[in-house]
């Protein structure tokens, strides 16, 4: 191995810092050569080892009696019954969508799907959760347009539907875009493939695309902040080409119906690297490799480079020693490069030779196991408090609801987010029952009677007002969506995107967000089974709102009682479940209407929230609800809205009563209160319904009756003031919504 | 009846297809890998939706040279029964089955949304199920659906009545709003001179099923069944 100077220089380059430089001599007992170096900085970058986080993360719960895999997979996987499981995983791509939108969120797309698959998994649906800037900003425009078009691109390409997601626009994302995909396959529970180098002397076989000089520290450019120079980052940026990954899905899948697979894992952030290190080290194996034998895009790569292409749509297996031949076959009837690279060994060690002569030498562990772990300093920011000082009393109440609701519902946050979804295949594998645009999305599952529900939340500013409670409500939300599917949730995934870790503030955020996680899983008794951390989340010093993105997935046990948000029929009661106060802190309402972003977030219980989705669930399940709607951002009325027009083939009108009882009327009309949910329902099941919640100690009652062509919604108990009733026709709340975001497009 | 759907490199809507046929119709089917040289023994064959070879170049013209093709060109040719959907329909078109050829869709994007369609011609092995000018709820999903073809061949397909589909309001008008990708004459679907080869770019396998809310697709699949003779009582089995 030829020498190396180590300098100062070469270590900030490679984002390593002297103490991780001492402990890899450590390890090594020597200098590291420079395809070693540039492993151990792959390996041991943020992206990849989670080292600010990990101390944090182990307080996740993660265990259940529906939990097949846990974290420290590919994905994670929960039993449905019926001898299958849902193998369901979140990623960001979030750093790479900024530099180059469309390939950016094209291969962040390939990748969660190649976690899906390498587990055995068909997947089945992709949901995006998406933040951005504020519209009227042109680069930001460039941004949704090639993010989107790069997500449909793949997705559409693979046959995979996109069945959901959301999308929030606020400033704090301008330079620094959120890409998070979700990703849910169907494998058998009892056919579930693990990354795993087993059976010395098994051979390891490369197959998919070759080898290029794409992606190259890939994993490190994910792990720093952005300046001005960002767009020369953009050779790190991988390039898609889903056609290969729709031949590697189909591949695998014919393989692993087979019996000659032992592990398998795809190649993804710092490739062959990690792949081949992890593999071994999770069997306590090594791995020997022969990188002569790698397919090359183009000859002349150094092994660094070969080791540290991020090329996509590759994979790694071990197979049974002798059954090389079935495994060539395969891979080359689906027009696959494949290779057998070399073997599994008993040293422990990941040994990587160029024509026979040894060029780089790990223990397989240090690499994937051994990075540095930092208990980083946190602390509140000097700032927070003026962040949750919010005077109600200097706000003036709203004098024309018609107006502020417009307003709200030509927010893009709030809008119609049709332009995205129509542009992403949501149908494809005909399983689709409920598509976008509904609380969360619902599929059959082909060959039972069940349907799996899937959604994804998060409300960034909240977790920026309070970090605790952020976490807890977007736990809360997302089962509450699935509660309004009829679904009950039996998994979780998260997407952590945060600031710069190394300041005091976002570590304190990370850390309390985590708490928030957790104690909202434990009380809703649902097990976070995978999951992602993208830190440095940060342009020019400035980070993003805290934002743990939180993908769950949610059962049902007979697919045909689903429901869906939008009112049905005519002469229906509306039932609000739940309690309303004076939550305007963090809302929408109060960034549109008095830009603003203040406060603190709302209160939630997590005892009345599961009683209100309990409750919700039971009431569909008993199929006496015509639908059912979760009251987010905009409150009350963009709920009601939403209720009336959001359906696609018909829209029906309502004339709602409500008492102010004490509260402001914006509180009343937008707060955010957490914990409701509008539920329609024949009328003559109406009392049944309100009697039965009463009973479970959930608060509800009738606040209306579906009908007419207009959303009127009536205050009592204000008589001195006028313009507190909202009286819209629904083609003027439809052509605000529908059109909001298309109009704010049209500006190119 | 014993279909045969062909699976090319990046075919997509193949399972599909194949469930609509098995689980749905009861039908026997055999999926066809696209190097597949024989055709013997099938009834009809499916082009199904999809990314064949990635639509690389233009949306089918790398797989109409897949040596299946050849099959399929002499299984139509012979009067067999050949139903290309979305993807299927533009190989079809790329293959010399079909007359004319695709364009981006006007909006340069992807769109997938339920559309209405005009059954213009109810007297064809695909369509015998429906009414003539009967509306169908049919989703479509593609990038390349905006048909063209010159003024004469268009004329030759009208005075024809090969123009089997046209996108249409709910109640079967044929306006400039509802045609969602700028194709000619608002034409979803066409057939061939014979009638036994059809290409449309709606995907009826998409709403074959009350659990997916819309069952107006299966009618076509049922066409295609009736025209094989099945009896009354089979269609009653499967569940018309």
């Amino acid at each position: 191995m030829k020498a190396l100077v180590i300098t100062k220089a070469v270590l900030e380059q490679h984002k390593l810092s002297d103490e991780e430089y001492k402990k890899i001599l450590e390890i090594l007992g020597r200098e590291p050569n420079w395809t070693e170096l540039g492993m151990f900085s792959a390996m041991w970058s943020e992206h990849c080892s989670y080292k600010s986080s990990r101390i944090h993360l182990k307080k996740l719960p993660t265990t259940g009696p529906r939990v097949v895999q846990g974290p420290g997979e590919n994905a994670g996987a929960v039993d449905i019954g019926d001898g299958l499981c849902a193998v369901f995983k979140m990623e960001s791509h979030n750093h790479p969508s900024f530099i180059e939108p469309y390939q950016g969120a094209a291969t962040g797309v390939g990748g969660i799907l190649r976690d899906i698959f390498t587990m055995g998994a068909r997947p089945i649906a992709l949901l995006n959760s998406l933040r951005f800037g504020e519209l009227d900003n042109a680069n930001t425009r460039h941004l949704l347009k090639g993010v989107v078009s790069g997500i449909a691109g793949y997705g559409n390409c693979m046959g995979v539907p996109t069945v959901g997601g959301e999308i929030v626009f606020n400033d704090i994302y301008a330079l620094n875009p959120l890409v998070n995909v979700f990703c849910v396959g169907i494998a058998k529970k009892d056919r579930i493939f693990l990354g795993k180098a087993a059976g010395v002397g098994n051979p390891v076989i490369y197959f998919g695309s070759k080898t290029g000089r794409d992606g190259i520290h890939g994993a490190t450019m994910a792990s720093d902040s952005f300046d001005e120079q960002a767009a020369q980052k953009r050779p790190t940026v991988q390039v898609g080409d889903p056609f290969t990954e729709k031949l590697l899905l189909e591949a695998c899948l014919e393989l692993m119906s087979g019996e000659c697979l032992v592990g398998i894992q795809d190649m993804g952030a710092a490739g062959l690297t990690s792949s081949a290190c992890e593999m071994a080290s999770r069997e306590g194996t090594g791995v020997e490799l022969e990188l002569a034998d790698v397919p090359r895009r183009e000859p002349g790569m150094t092994p660094y480079e070969v080791m540290l292409s991020e090329s996509q749509e590759r994979m790694l297996m071990v197979v049974k020693a002798g059954r090389e031949d079935e495994v060539i076959t395969i891979c080359r009837k689906w027009d696959l490069d494949v290779a057998v690279i070399g073997r599994v060994t008993d040293t422990g060690k990941v040994v990587l030779k160029e024509n026979g002569q040894v060029v780089a030498e790990i223990p397989a562990k240090a690499l994937a196991d051994e990075a540095p772990r930092y208990d980083r300093p946190s602390a509140p920011p000097a700032y927070q408090e003026m962040l949750q000082a919010l005077n109600h009393d200097a706000l003036p109440d709203v004098k024309d609801a018609n107006a502020a609701l417009l307003a709200l519902l030509d927010a893009p946050t709030i809008a119609s987010k049709r332009w995205v979804y129509e542009q992403y295949d949501h149908m494809v594998r005909t399983n689709t029952m409920v598509r976008p645009g509904s609380d969360a999305a619902v599929l059959r599952v082909k060959g039972t009677n069940k349907a799996l529900a899937l959604s994804v939340d998060c409300n960034g500013r909240y977790c920026l007002l309070n970090p605790y409670e952020g976490a807890k409500i977007a736990v809360a939300e997302c089962a509450r969506n699935l509660a309004c599917s009829g679904a009950e949730p039996i998994g979780v995934t998260d997407c952590l995107n945060f600031g710069n870790p190394q300041r005091p503030e976002v570590m304190w955020q990370l850390v309390l967000a985590i708490e928030g996680l957790k104690d909202a899983c434990e009380a809703l008794n649902v097990p976070i089974v995978s999951g992602n951390v993208s830190l440095y989340n940060e342009t020019n010093d400035l980070s993003i709102y805290p934002t743990p993105m939180i993908g769950m997935v949610g059962l049902i046990d007979e697919a045909d009682c689903a429901v869906t948000q939008w009112f049905k029929q005519p002469g229906d009661a509306i039932i609000l479940l739940g309690h309303t106060r004076e939550d305007l802190g963090g809302t929408e309402y109060l960034k549109v209407l008095h830009h603003r972003e203040q406060g603190s977030p709302p209160l939630l219980s997590l005892e009345a929230e599961q009683a209100v989705q309990a409750c919700t669930i039971r009431f569909i399940r008993e199929r006496v609800v015509q639908s059912a709607h979760d009251c987010s951002d905009g409150g009350l009325a963009v709920a009601l809205t939403e209720c009336c027009i959001s359906g696609s083939n018909q829209r029906w009108g309502a004339v709602v009563q409500l008492s102010l009882n004490g509260l402001r009327r914006d509180a009343l009309l937008f707060g955010e209160s957490q914990s409701r949910i509008l539920l329609s329902v024949k009328p003559e099941q109406a009392e049944r319904v309100l009697r039965l919640a009463s009973d479970a100690g959930v608060p509800a009652s009738r606040i209306g009756t579906v009908g007419g062509d207009r959303l009127v919604i009536q205050v009592d108990g204000d008589h001195r003031v006028t313009g507190c009733t909202v009286d819209l026709a629904l083609t003027a709340l439809y052509d605000h919504w529908a059109s909001a975001i298309p109009r704010a497009l049209g500006r190119d | 009846m014993k279909i045969g759907v062909v699976v090319f490199p990046g075919s997509n809507c193949d399972h599909d297809c194949q469930y609509v046929f098995t689980d749905l119709l009861r039908q026997h089917v055999e999926m066809i890998w696209h190097k597949e040289t024989s055709l013997a023994g099938l009834d009809a064959v499916v082009l199904p939706g999809g990314f064949s070879y990635g639509d690389y170049l233009r949306t089918g013209a790398i797989a109409r040279f897949s040596p299946v093709m050849g099959a399929v060109k002499a299984f139509a040719n012979k009067g067999g029964l050949v139903i290309g959907i979305c993807n299927g329909f533009q190989i079809l078109l790329e293959a010399g089955l079909l007359p004319g050829v695709m364009l981006r869709n006007t909006s340069l994007n992807f769109i997938c949304k339920d559309v209405y369609v005009k059954v213009e011609n109810a007297a064809t092995r695909f369509t015998n199920r429906c009414a003539s000018g009967q509306v169908l709820k049919i989703p479509i999903a593609h990038a390349d659906g905006n048909y063209y073809t010159d003024p004469v061949t268009l004329g030759g397909i009208k005075a024809n009545a090969q123009v089997i589909f046209r996108y249409c309001t709910a109640d079967g008008k044929s306006t400039p709003e509802t045609n969602p990708n700028g194709s000619l004459d608002n034409i979803a679907g066409i057939m061939n001179a014979d009638g036994n080869v059809l290409g449309m770019m709606p995907h009826p396998e998409r709403s074959a099923e009350s659990i997916l809310g819309n069952e107006d697709g299966r009618l076509i699949f049922l066409s295609m069944l009736t025209s094989f003779g099945a009896s009354e009582l089979q269609s009653k089995l499967v569940g018309v």
